[in-house]
């Protein structure tokens, strides 16, 4: 047992899973407990993917270095046209690029 | 099993193993640092069946080996994983009708691409049903799984993940996730005010807050603006959502 798992590394996992599906049913319960989810709320619900989305690119495209910024800008325009696989793949062509001109 | 049942498996499949190969760098890189950070194989296998959420757990990790106080530990995947609390409020009203084991096996298996699709489904005006979400989560959960396992075995092999380029491809995957759900109402202020929000957070407060206090600006600005126009933007969605 003790080759496969370590008591407090087993207990660590197990607080994080509890706490993390905590926040994944969280919302749900406390959403129902409401009687009639006014307008406002509604609106605010309905802009949760752009806004919490957004938070997981922005930092990254202003403390990446240049060449993380530049990536992503490209990502942007691509993305404007195209879908999500052919953006990552000329990001990952376009950042490697950069990677190897710059150094 | 009826045909439409068929459709809604083969389409749930299609857009999880979309999923499952954006994230698959990810997992492979996981059970790699895991590793490296003095976990065994079994424990980050353990952790990525059980939080089955990349970037917490990517976090978790690299705190073991700072020999972290556990509590913190725990706290600090919590509050990597707050916005799943926003998730599962927004998609309240499209899983309303599934039984209360339904909810809570589906909510499991609640990530961010998985909201991004059950909130995409239901915009197009399709009902979202217990069979659909279930492959949805699975085609991903499994891959998820089997990969940590594979980048536990490669180890310190995979080295550093800027040298090969992955680093950019999770900022450009949400990016494109943030685009798909541009002609919702007041999309560009809400991206506008959590990007600034986010950046300031950054500097201001630090890592992981900006999540949720980005996304609070975005949120706030939705709740404040005028209300006008929302019915007309979210019908444009079902063309935008098939990236």
């Amino acid at each position: 047992m003790e080759t496969f798992f370590h008591t407090q590394t087993l207990l660590i996992i197990a607080a994080g899973a509890i706490a993390t599906y905590l926040t994944r049913i969280g919302g749900y319960v406390f959403i129902t407990r409401m009687k009639r989810i006014p307008p406002r709320v509604e609106a605010a619900l309905n802009a949760v993917p752009a806004a919490v989305l957004t938070t997981l690119v922005a930092p990254a495209a202003v403390t990446g270095g240049l060449d993380v910024s530049l990536t992503l800008l490209v990502a942007l325009v691509v993305g404007l046209r195209l879908s999500v696989l052919p953006m990552l793949a000329i990001g990952w062509i376009v950042v490697m690029t950069l990677r190897h001109v710059i150094g | 099993m009826t045909p439409a049942t068929k459709e809604e498996i083969r389409d749930a499949f299609r857009r999880g193993s979309a999923v499952a190969i954006a994230a698959a760098p990810f997992a492979v890189l996981f059970g790699a640092v895991a590793v490296d950070n003095g976990l065994t194989i079994a424990e980050a296998a353990l952790m990525s069946a059980t939080l089955y959420a990349g970037a917490s757990q990517l976090v978790g990790v690299e705190l073991f080996n700072h020999h972290v106080a556990p509590w913190l530990v725990v706290l600090s995947i919590f509050a990597v994983n707050f916005r799943h609390v926003l998730y599962s409020a927004a998609i309240a009203a499209h899983i309303r009708h599934l039984t209360f084991w339904q909810k809570a096996t589906s909510l499991f298996l609640l990530t961010d691409p998985q909201f991004a699709e059950t909130e995409r489904r239901a915009d197009s005006g399709i009902r979202v049903s217990y069979i659909w979400s279930m492959v949805l989560g699975l085609s991903v959960y499994v891959p998820w799984l089997c990969l940590t396992i594979i980048g536990g075995f490669l180890g310190n092999l995979i080295g550093d993940p800027k040298a090969i380029g992955i680093d950019v491809l999770l900022p450009i995957y949400f990016m494109g996730l943030v685009l798909g759900f541009r002609s919702r109402a007041n999309w560009l202020p809400v991206v506008l005010a959590s990007g600034a929000g986010s950046i300031l957070a950054l500097h201001f407060v630090g890592s992981p807050w900006h999540v949720s206090l980005g996304a609070l600006a975005g949120i706030l600005v939705a709740a404040v603006l005028p209300l006008d126009g929302k019915e007309a933007a979210t019908l444009g969605e079902t063309v935008e959502g098939e990236a």
